[in-house]
């Protein structure tokens, strides 16, 4: 892997607007459960503007911002070697039906472990007012050649 | 709702439990939800493939489930500041049984406005993520 690619800030990638069926989708693939995150009403009624995307759901946006890392040519990162090492959510608020979210990668750190490659890429991802939303964090294990 | 107090709190409590039965189409909901079609998680020709035991839960599903124990506990999602896991074993999902994963979510750390929620979360007898912690907003 491109040690060099520590410290670089990726384009903003193109705002993502969050759709009330998508988060209804995604809350029944984890099995969320609790009627804020599929009934407006309830949503509504605990404050939020329409029906709020469970914890997780930033990753969906944030697959767009890694895509750009994965595809940078000079980053030398084989996508069929990546194994996801860890994750983070760093919530301002949470993600409602209605948000159109924009997501800029920056990758926070490089190293390497003998024959692996550790990257840790950051997006941080801001709504349409350009308010903090939520940032998210990966840790991508890059596995050595045999 | 009302929610949870910090005062009604001691490190090492229990505040919820969740059991998930996974099967082969909670991955390929996952995978239509989230956009994620790596193969390994539906095709086991693929998974045996690149050395794999099978078939995989992907992990953003085991982490998207394993936290929504503490969502209903703390009554609204927007109590969750901060929620991070590393992924440290396979979900493998057989074919025909599933795979079922169970999570324990315990009191980990308090300060005056937070709770550090510690999640066990375990497959066959052995834990699948590590440093799992929610961090809930609390009064």
């Amino acid at each position: 892997m491109n040690p060099e690619l520590q410290g670089r800030v990726f384009p903003p990638a193109p705002p993502y607007l969050v759709g009330r069926e998508k988060v209804r989708d995604f809350a029944r693939a984890v099995f969320a459960t609790h009627p804020i995150n599929t009934d407006p009403d309830a949503a509504v009624a605990a404050g939020h503007a329409d029906v709020v995307a469970p914890p997780t759901f930033p990753v969906v946006i944030q697959e767009h911002t890694l895509a750009q890392l994965l595809g940078e040519p000079d980053a030398g990162i084989d996508f069929s070697r990546v194994v996801h090492g860890d994750q983070r959510f760093s919530y301002s608020r949470p993600i409602v039906a209605g948000d159109e979210l924009t997501a800029t990668l920056t990758v926070t750190s490089v190293k390497t472990l003998g024959p692996h490659a550790m990257v840790t890429a950051s997006s941080e991802m801001l709504d349409a007012s350009g308010a903090h939303v939520v940032t998210a964090i990966s840790t991508l294990v890059v596995r050595g050649g045999e | 709702m009302s929610a949870p107090r910090l005062d009604g709190l001691t490190v090492g409590d229990i505040v919820a439990e969740g059991e998930f039965p996974l099967s082969r189409d909670s991955l390929v909901r996952y995978a239509g939800a989230s956009g994620d079609f790596n193969p390994i998680h539906y095709r086991d020709d693929v998974a045996a493939s690149v050395g794999l035991p099978g078939v995989l839960a992907h992990g953003m599903l085991t982490m998207g489930f394993a936290v929504q124990p503490v969502v209903d506990w703390a009554g609204d999602p927007a109590r969750i500041s901060d929620y991070q896991v590393k992924f440290t074993r396979p979900v493998v999902v057989d074919a025909a049984s599933g795979a079922t994963v169970s999570v324990v979510a315990r009191v980990g750390a308090l300060t005056g406005t937070t709770a550090r929620i510690d999640l066990t979360v375990t497959f066959d007898g052995a834990t699948v993520l590590g440093k799992a912690q929610v961090v809930v907003a609390l009064d």
